[in-house]
């Protein structure tokens, strides 16, 4: 245990590796480890904003669902209310329609009754005519008793 | 082995505590250890020209096992020096507590080579009958280590304080500023002054020179004969591996003194 040269000897050769380290090997490394941290830093602060994004998306989509949901109510409701219509409408159409044929067939068979009438009318001349003629033996001469003949038709009626 | 003398206890041991030396001047100062200058230079230049050549590649993306690596000690380095120095580490405290670290990690950790095998492969090899190859286990190293905080220490403790500042703190801490007390507190700070390197290295140099000791009393068991030879084995076998944890130990605790004396340097009390 003694002190001689080699303690200068090796306090130079630390001050000179103390040198290089704090010049060349400290710097690069802090760097790189540096940069690396704000690396991770910026992709845990990007993780939790995709993450927030996340939760405004999935908040905007659920309200989105929940106004289409009442959305497609007020048409269902809408549509049944329309279908109600329609159907009393069409009711209604029926009715008219129906109402109008059965109108119609009324007139017609008045028409006919009418006609039928008329007919039997003529008819019913003729054979009082007729029948008149044979009662008296000889011919009614139809022009010389029209008058008579109108007014039996007119009776007739 | 020392060839041409007879091989006693002794001899062994003193053969492997001779340093090989070169004078470099008048008077018994004038000598230098070359053997320790140059085994902890080249450890030196090996440990952080390896984290030289990973940093310089170093990437921020993903990085190499070897850069991950580095990165580990770093860090782990800079937490304990971010935990203790308050200033700005990046000038100078965290690249020389890195330093320190390493180097004494890798000079303390030739005390696990075993010794025999290493010196019969350095003369050998290289010709070289003495060559201790812990530089730790030389008080010139570790006072070096120590002196050397010890005078950053002064240099800061001016720097930050001031010389006032500094004057102040030595004459009015710790006990008061009462000048009655001027001598003691300054009597005390000497004595803070004065053990600080002191304690600094010697505990280094105890420890590894200690395991270095106890590794060539294993080792001479071996002239017993075989049953001493193998208990010998196993015991160093056993020793060297409780030498990792006290070599490991030993490089932080120089290290966290260290940067504890810098921290204390920078900041008043």
């Amino acid at each position: 245990m003694n002190i001689n040269f080699t303690l200068i000897s090796q306090a130079i050769a630390f001050s000179v590796f103390i040198w290089f380290t704090v010049k060349f090997v400290w710097p690069p490394l802090l760097r790189a480890i540096e940069e690396r941290q704000k690396t991770i830093a910026d992709g845990l602060a990007a993780g939790e904003r995709g993450r927030h994004e996340l939760e405004l998306a999935s908040q905007r989509s659920s309200d989105v669902l929940k106004e289409a949901k009442q959305r497609a109510s007020e048409i269902i409701l809408q549509a049944e209310k329309r279908g109600t219509e329609i159907i009393e409408e069409a009711k209604r159409t029926a009715k008219e329609e129906g109402d109008r044929i059965v109108a119609g067939a009324k007139a017609d068979v008045e028409h006919e009754m009418f006609s039928a009438k008329e007919v039997l009318r003529q008819h019913a001349a003729q054979l009082a005519v007729a029948g008149a003629a044979k009662i008296l033996r000889r011919e009614v001469d139809a022009k010389v008793h029209a008058d008579i003949l109108a007014s039996i038709e007119e009776d007739l009626k | 082995m020392a060839s041409g003398t007879e091989l006693t206890p002794t001899s062994y041991i003193n053969h492997h505590l001779t340093y090989l030396t070169t004078q470099v001047g008048e008077g018994s100062f004038w000598v230098l250890h070359v053997d320790t200058l140059i085994t902890s230079v080249i450890l030196g230049v090996m440990s952080l020209g390896f984290i030289w050549l990973v940093v310089r590649k170093a990437t921020p993306g993903v990085p190499s096992k070897k850069q991950a690596f580095v990165e580990l000690a770093v860090e782990f380095i800079d937490n304990e020096v971010k935990n203790t120095f308050h200033g700005n580490r990046h000038v100078l405290v965290a690249p020389m507590a890195l330093t320190i670290f390493m180097w004494v990690l890798m000079m303390n950790a030739m005390d696990i080579l075993p010794i025999d095998i290493m010196a019969w492969i350095l003369e050998q090899g290289l010709g070289l009958h003495t060559w201790k190859i812990v530089p730790t286990t030389d008080v010139n190293t570790t006072f070096a280590l120590a002196l050397s905080v010890w005078f950053l220490m002064l240099f800061f403790n001016v720097k930050v304080k001031g010389i006032k500042g500094w004057m102040h703190e030595l004459f009015c801490t710790p006990f008061g500023s009462n000048p009655l007390l001027w001598v003691l507190n300054l009597l005390f700070n000497f004595i803070e002054y004065v053990s600080k390197p002191l304690s600094h290295s010697l505990r280094l140099f105890g420890n590894i020179y200690a395991g270095e000791i106890i590794f060539l009393l294993l080792g001479m068991w071996a002239a017993t004969g075989v049953s001493g030879t193998i208990f010998g084995s196993i015991l160093g076998a056993g020793w060297a591996i409780f030498h990792i944890l006290i070599v490991t130990l030993q490089a932080f605790i120089f290290m966290m003194l260290t940067v504890v004396y810098m921290s204390m340097a920078h900041e008043s009390h």
